[in-house]
């Protein structure tokens, strides 16, 4: 298949894991944003490829780890309301609430449906005018155009009884949070390419020279991974702090502009509470005054609820990159994904659930906690 | 949670966790793994069902028999490919098959709902008369039920079958050795697609069909020319991966397999990138994977490879002398990872 296939070629890996080896001379440490580059390098192995200087440390980019417990217990308690359709991708249902997650609602009656787009809930609620329908707006940059194009096109078509529950999340303020914190041991970053598809890489330049740390807009595939290793590593072997595109396949350096046009007139920049890390200022998007007669937590009056992390989940310190999963006593025991603690066990991308579901023979065969190129 | 005192607390299943039924208890991944070993096989115990296999195998007089049931509960009846009917014959002659008999009777119950149209089940009907005759098996029972308007799904199907085995061999995971090798009998997930595709009004390029097809042609043909099959497992709900796991659990020893050697199409893998899903765990209705001694490897493919329509056999690894009972797959650019079942169903994913 175009486009996959190259990018999963065993001999081109290889070339690159020679090229990384050869230009490594010392201990770097390096973080991938996104969840979706933690599930390949895990489901590949790319990082068991990688010389033993090399850690690689999973970043905060998964849409549905992030989601702070709150958030859960909002749409929970939506879309048990009677005469509430709620709309949500696929892998949201299976997150745990503060007492239950979405499919156990749909399991006690509720109208909960997986939708594809956004758009499709928006056509559900024109089908049930009778009906309120609800969709969760989870995610990143890489969906908020999409989200933004739904409300948009419910306020043109007049549809009344359409909302949103709105849980942006953006990646600058997120790496600056974690280059902020003392107990930081990231050198150098990829950034999500799907990310960065939308917004471009010009945010990130200030980041590179305030905190001196390279940062590679990186693809998903393994030899895109590999590639953004080799970039970022080469840069720090060099002393070299600079924002480079490795995924130059999808990634303009403006973004896509009527994208982020689109996400401008719909949202405006707030704080956001992030599961396991707490509130960043500036971290999140919220529904402009344009649009706030679409949101859920107004409609629904849900806007007062608070909720604490169970305090044994270490969710916090693996989506900041200080620790690793396997190196939290409850991975693998207490916490696995039918009985999850906390979202990262839960979510496709999520690091823990990606450590539980490829990982856990070398946990056997190693030493748990010896963490680099495990 | 409040519910727990409310149940006994003896109960198997977490049920503080799962006070409720989910859909994923019937996903064929882990949690229906586990309702199915904790609650059923615990409680109705017996040495035929804690073999775990497709179907009970058992003496009666000389003859040896092979006993099977499945219920059929698909959305949308009608997909590209087949309908329910297809496979309420198929996926009973499958089990039947992957216990290595010759399927000969099956039983059929219809659970109607009032209101469903007369045009769709003579539809089914002829379909399940059709598949019969292919799958050489005679409809020689059955039953129907009518239910209320909103309290079945048009229709449900239930088919018990019955075969006769007429080998020595112990088909089970409990027979498979060290250095087996591993034989898939085509490319994965075309049925899983078909559905999704159908069901979510999904469109591709080319119109994905269902792979659901007869088996036990191909079976019978292999014990016939004294291939000595140690295990089979068709790769319905949960797909290769659960199969594989299931089996790697149940014989003890480590299953390697190579992410190369697994057949995918372009048109399955191309939906599996969008959707988000890995073809290992999507349901197929007409492949098994076969373990055979290594030495009569080569011949089980020459021997499968014509019978099989549309589908291309291959060796897709080897039982490890370790025993790990681990699923470690060999991924494309070279490095080793554990196969495991899903907890539920797969869900596509947000970005």
């Amino acid at each position: 298949m175009k486009y996959i296939d190259e990018y999963r070629d065993a001999e081109a890996a290889e070339k690159l894991r020679k090229a990384i080896n050869a230009v490594t001379t010392r201990e770097w440490t390096l973080m991938e944003v996104c969840g979706g580059q933690t599930h390949a390098i895990v489901k590949f192995g790319i990082d068991e490829l990688l010389p033993d200087e090399i850690r690689l440390v999973h970043g905060p980019g998964c849409p549905v780890c992030v989601t702070p417990l709150e958030l859960i217990d909002k749409a929970i308690a939506i879309a048990s309301k009677p005469n509430v359709v709620f709309c949500s991708f696929g892998d949201m249902l299976r997150v745990p609430g503060s007492e239950k997650d979405l499919l156990m609602v749909k399991a006690a009656g509720g109208d909960i449906r997986i939708v594809y787009s956004p758009l499709d809930a928006v056509k559900i609620a024109r089908n049930n005018p009778e009906k309120e329908v609800v969709f969760f707006a989870v995610g990143f940059e890489t969906t908020a155009p999409a989200n933004a194009m739904a409300v948009r096109q419910a306020k043109e078509l007049g549809v009344k009884n359409f909302s949103i529950l709105v849980s942006h999340v953006l990646v600058p303020p997120a790496i600056e949070a974690i280059l902020s914190s003392p107990q930081c041991l990231v050198q150098g970053f990829l950034a999500a390419g799907h990310v960065c598809t939308v917004m471009g890489y010009e945010e990130y330049a200030p980041l590179a020279e305030k905190y001196g740390v390279p940062i590679v807009v990186t693809g998903f595939e393994p030899v895109d991974i590999l590639q953004g290793i080799y970039m970022c590593v080469k840069q720090l072997e060099e002393g070299r702090a600079e924002v480079e595109n490795q995924y130059a396949r999808s990634v303009r350096k403006e973004g896509n502009l009527p994208a982020m046009d689109l996400i401008r007139e719909v949202f405006r920049i707030v704080p956001r509470k992030w599961r396991g890390v707490g509130e960043i200022p500036e971290s999140g998007l919220g529904l402009t005054e344009e649009y706030a007669g679409f949101d859920a937590e107004v409609r629904f009056t849900v806007s007062h609820y608070t909720a604490e992390e169970p305090e044994e989940c270490i969710s916090g310190l693996v989506l900041q990159g200080i620790k690793k999963p396997n190196e939290c006593p409850a991975f693998g025991t207490r916490c696995t994904p039918e009985h999850p603690f906390g979202a990262t066990m839960v979510s496709n991308e999520g690091a823990c659930a990606a450590y539980y579901r490829y990982r856990r023979h070398s946990a056997k065969k190693k030493t748990v906690g010896e963490s680099a190129g495990v | 949670m409040k519910a727990k005192t409310s149940f006994n607390p003896v109960c198997p299943i977490p049920i503080s966790e799962y006070p409720n039924v989910l859909l994923a208890h019937g996903g064929g991944g882990k949690l229906m793994h586990n309702l199915i070993g904790d609650m059923f096989v615990k409680e109705f115990e017996n040495p035929l069902l804690s073999a775990m296999h497709d179907g009970a195998v058992f003496g009666v007089g000389k003859e040896r028999l092979a006993f099977t049931t499945d219920s059929y509960v698909v959305d949308p009846l009608f997909f590209p490919g087949g309908n329910i009917g297809t496979l309420a014959v198929n996926g009973t002659v499958n089990d039947l098959a992957m216990c290595g008999a010759k399927p000969l009777y099956l039983s059929v119950g219809f659970i109607l709902e009032e209101g469903f149209g007369m045009e769709n089940l003579w539809r089914i009907v002829q379909t399940m008369k059709s598949e019969a005759v292919k799958a050489g098996v005679q409809l020689v029972t059955g039953d129907t039920k009518v239910v209320d308007r909103g309290k079945g799904d048009g229709i449900f199907i239930n088919t018990a079958g019955v075969g006769v085995v007429e080998h020595d061999l112990e088909i089970s995971p409990a027979s498979v050795q060290a250095g087996d090798a591993i034989l898939l009998s085509g490319d994965l997930g075309r049925h899983g697609i078909a559905i999704m595709a159908a069901r979510e009004g999904l469109e591709f390029e080319t119109e994905i069909e269902s792979d659901c097809a007869p088996l036990a042609p191909v079976i019978m043909k292999l014990i016939d020319e004294g291939i000595e099959i140690r295990c089979l497992r068709d790769l319905t709900r949960g797909g290769l991966a659960s199969a594989l796991v299931e089996i790697a659990e149940g014989c003890g020893h480590e299953i390697n397999i190579e992410e190369n050697a697994i057949a995918v199409r372009e048109d399955v893998r191309g939906a599996c990138e969008i959707l988000g899903f890995d073809p290992m765990y999507l349901a197929n209705e007409g492949r098994f994977v076969l373990f055979v001694a290594e030495t009569d490897a080569e011949h089980a493919l020459e021997i499968m490879n014509p019978m099989l329509v549309d589908s291309v056999p291959s060796k897709i690894g080897r039982v490890s002398e370790s025993n790990s009972g681990d699923v470690i797959l060999k991924s494309r650019i070279g490095a080793n990872r554990i196969v495991d079942m899903f907890t539920g169903e797969q869900l596509p994913r947000i970005c």
